[in-house]
């Protein structure tokens, strides 16, 4: 029995409460933000002050006093950047010792990889005609940057250069990388003992490793494994290391996206009679890479900047390309210009693919919206 | 009157299953026979779950035979996804695929693993989900139905297959008491058109409208079996009667 409070006032509501707008938000004047409260205000202020000194010098040198036209002469007698020399070698920045006359092959290559990879962007253009047409699209990058066939002069891999070889070395450790790490993450899920061991100690010891000792290991040690008699290049050799790391590094990340994959999905999919591979591929992977998109975008990310590793091993890519044009003893060596030219060009792809996981995230959380 | 024998299409003989030390079922013997429905139910940890479980071989039986339609169940992975194909689950927490739209969930499993075409398979699907009465919902995806709706399109799902079998495993546990309702309707009348159900449910006005015969279960063990106007008032064995007087008020 209830303590007695009284009788129990009964309510019946008399009439339906329609739905109504719900209260305007506050609009934010642009200055509250800047000038909310004194630290704010501080900072505010210290920031204008700091960009208010730094803008001058930096117009001044960039655009006032920039000198566009003209030879080594003319930059050596201005004073401000001398962007004449990026006109000038900007071809060798970009294409490296590649022969001159050939470097039509490497602007080929680097137009092919380019369109490919703006076709593949659209979700509704990922079909098997898409995968058959990034195959086809690198190897025939490949045999038209060494040549030796339908007529083309031959070009060794050690003078192939610059952007050509960024893209070709990313796309490759990540074409080679990617099915390598769900291998390896699946396998490090193994009930299997020994494909368990070989996973985790294969992905330990490349997470354990600096990439640059990595890339001398390739270059020492793969030669010595190999037969006599049987040469690999250094471009071949820098690719193994950058596929062992992007392959351990992308299946740690994929691991945690498989973690979170309730066991139920596998199950469900399982019981509507559809194979292993089927459910991995339908069910599993696309969701587990789904859950992960940030961090798998922040390995690629790396991974492509860390192709301009790879001057340790003796390549030429577009940073160590950018650095031997600077050696020219004609020109007074713009090294901010000419990094700045790099870095705009390294920003441009990284920020690219930001974005564009971004666009993913948004189209993916889309369905799964409560 | 001619009387053909019954042959069963699902037979479960001495199934032994253990999880390490646990004896989680033991030596269960039943036959299911085509059009037969069947509801398991039973206290919980009493091994319904896993019993059904076994029959379309997401768990493996340790001991004893299954077979459905003379099909034994072993360890070939070929086999045990044609039975698969032709025993439909429902699952308690629904399991839809949140990825794939509610059209994508109900055509996936028919285009790859039946190798329908992708037009017969979307017909099949927009009848089943006319069947269940949520045609409208096709195009949305799983996270935005309801709870009710969602476990109605699981259903959907697995008729897509055109299974010879449904199983339920407490398939309105998951459920605001607002949808039960909803989804009983459904398996009622899957019923009613004669399919083949092996239903592990709570739902004892369910099972007393719609089973042909009632299994209880208790510590891995089938305690009775028995037709349902038998099993709720004149239970043999004394454990089901004070079952039933747990859950009966």
């Amino acid at each position: 029995m209830i303590a007695a409070t009284g009788p129990v006032e009964a309510f019946v509501q008399s009439a339906p409460l329609p739905p109504r707008p719900a209260p305007a938000a506050p609009r934010m004047a642009w200055h509250e933000g800047l000038f909310a409260g004194l630290a704010s205000s501080a900072a505010t202020v210290t920031i204008a002050l700091l960009l208010a000194m730094a803008a001058p010098h930096l117009l001044s040198w960039a655009v006032v006093n920039g000198i566009w036209h003209g030879g080594p002469a003319a930059c050596r007698a201005g004073e401000g950047a001398c962007w004449a020399f990026l006109t000038a070698k900007g071809p060798q920045i970009l294409f490296g010792i590649y022969p001159p006359g050939e470097r039509w092959r490497a602007i080929a290559v680097v137009v092919a990889l380019t369109a490919l990879a703006l076709w593949t962007l659209p979700p509704a253009h990922w079909t098997r005609r898409t995968l058959i047409a990034w195959i086809v699209g690198i190897l025939l990058s490949l045999l038209v940057m060494g040549g030796a066939w339908l007529g083309l002069e031959p070009v060794p891999t050690s003078a192939w250069g610059g952007l050509p070889i960024t893209l070709l070395l990313t796309v490759l450790s990540l074409a080679i990388g990617f099915p390598a790490a769900i291998m390896l993450a699946l396998c490090r899920r193994s009930p299997a003992p020994i494909l368990r061991w070989m996973s985790i100690g294969f992905i330990e010891i490349v997470r354990g490793l600096p990439l640059l000792s990595m890339l001398f290991i390739a270059a020492v040690l793969l030669p010595i494994m190999l037969p006599e008699g049987f040469t690999i290049d250094n471009f071949t050799r820098a690719l193994a290391a950058l596929c062992c790391y992007s392959a351990a590094y992308l299946a740690e990340v994929l691991r945690g996206g498989l973690q979170a994959i309730p066991p139920g999905q596998a199950e469900a999919a399982a019981a509507l009679g559809l194979q292993r591979w089927q459910t991995l591929r339908f069910i599993v992977l696309p969701q587990a890479i789904g859950k992960v998109l940030p961090a798998l975008t922040n390995t690629v990310v790396v991974i492509i900047k860390n192709t301009g590793l790879v001057l340790v091993v003796g390549l030429f890519d577009l940073l160590s390309s950018a650095r031997a044009a600077l050696t020219d003893p004609d020109w007074p060596a713009p090294f901010a210009e000419t990094f700045a030219f790099v870095a705009l060009i390294y920003f441009a792809i990284c920020f690219g693919i930001s974005r564009y996981s971004l666009f993913l995230e948004t189209r993916m959380n889309m369905g799964h919206r409560r | 009157m001619n009387v053909t024998p019954r042959k069963p299409i699902i037979t479960l003989s001495g199934v032994d299953k253990w999880y390490g030390e646990y004896h989680a079922l033991r030596a269960i013997d039943l036959s299911v026979f085509k059009g037969e429905r069947i509801v398991i139910c039973g206290p919980s940890g009493s091994g319904k779950s896993t019993l059904i479980r076994c029959i379309n071989g997401l768990e493996t039986h340790d001991g004893g035979e299954i077979a459905i339609d003379g099909a034994a169940l072993g360890t070939d992975a070929r086999a045990v996804e044609a039975i698969r194909r032709r025993v439909g689950m429902v699952f308690q927490g629904f399991n839809l695929f949140p990825h794939l739209s509610i059209l994508e969930n109900c055509t996936l499993a028919p285009i790859q693993a039946l190798r329908l075409p992708r037009a017969e398979a979307e017909g099949r699907a927009r009848h089943f989900l006319e069947r269940v009465h949520i045609p409208e919902q096709a195009g949305k995806y799983p996270g935005q139905l309801s709870g009710g709706q969602q476990q109605r399109v699981a259903i959907a799902r697995a008729l897509c297959m055109q299974p010879d079998v449904m199983l339920f495993d407490e398939p309105t546990s998951a459920l605001d008491a607002e949808m039960v309702k909803e989804v009983l309707d459904i398996m009622t009348s899957l019923a009613e058109d004669g399919m083949t159900m092996i239903c592990v449910t709570h739902e004892m006005g369910f099972a007393r409208q719609v089973a042909d015969r009632i299994v209880f279960m208790d510590a891995g063990q089938i305690i009775e079996i028995n037709a349902p106007g038998a099993f709720f008032h004149a239970p043999q064995h004394e454990r089901t009667r004070g079952f039933l007087s747990q859950i009966m008020h």
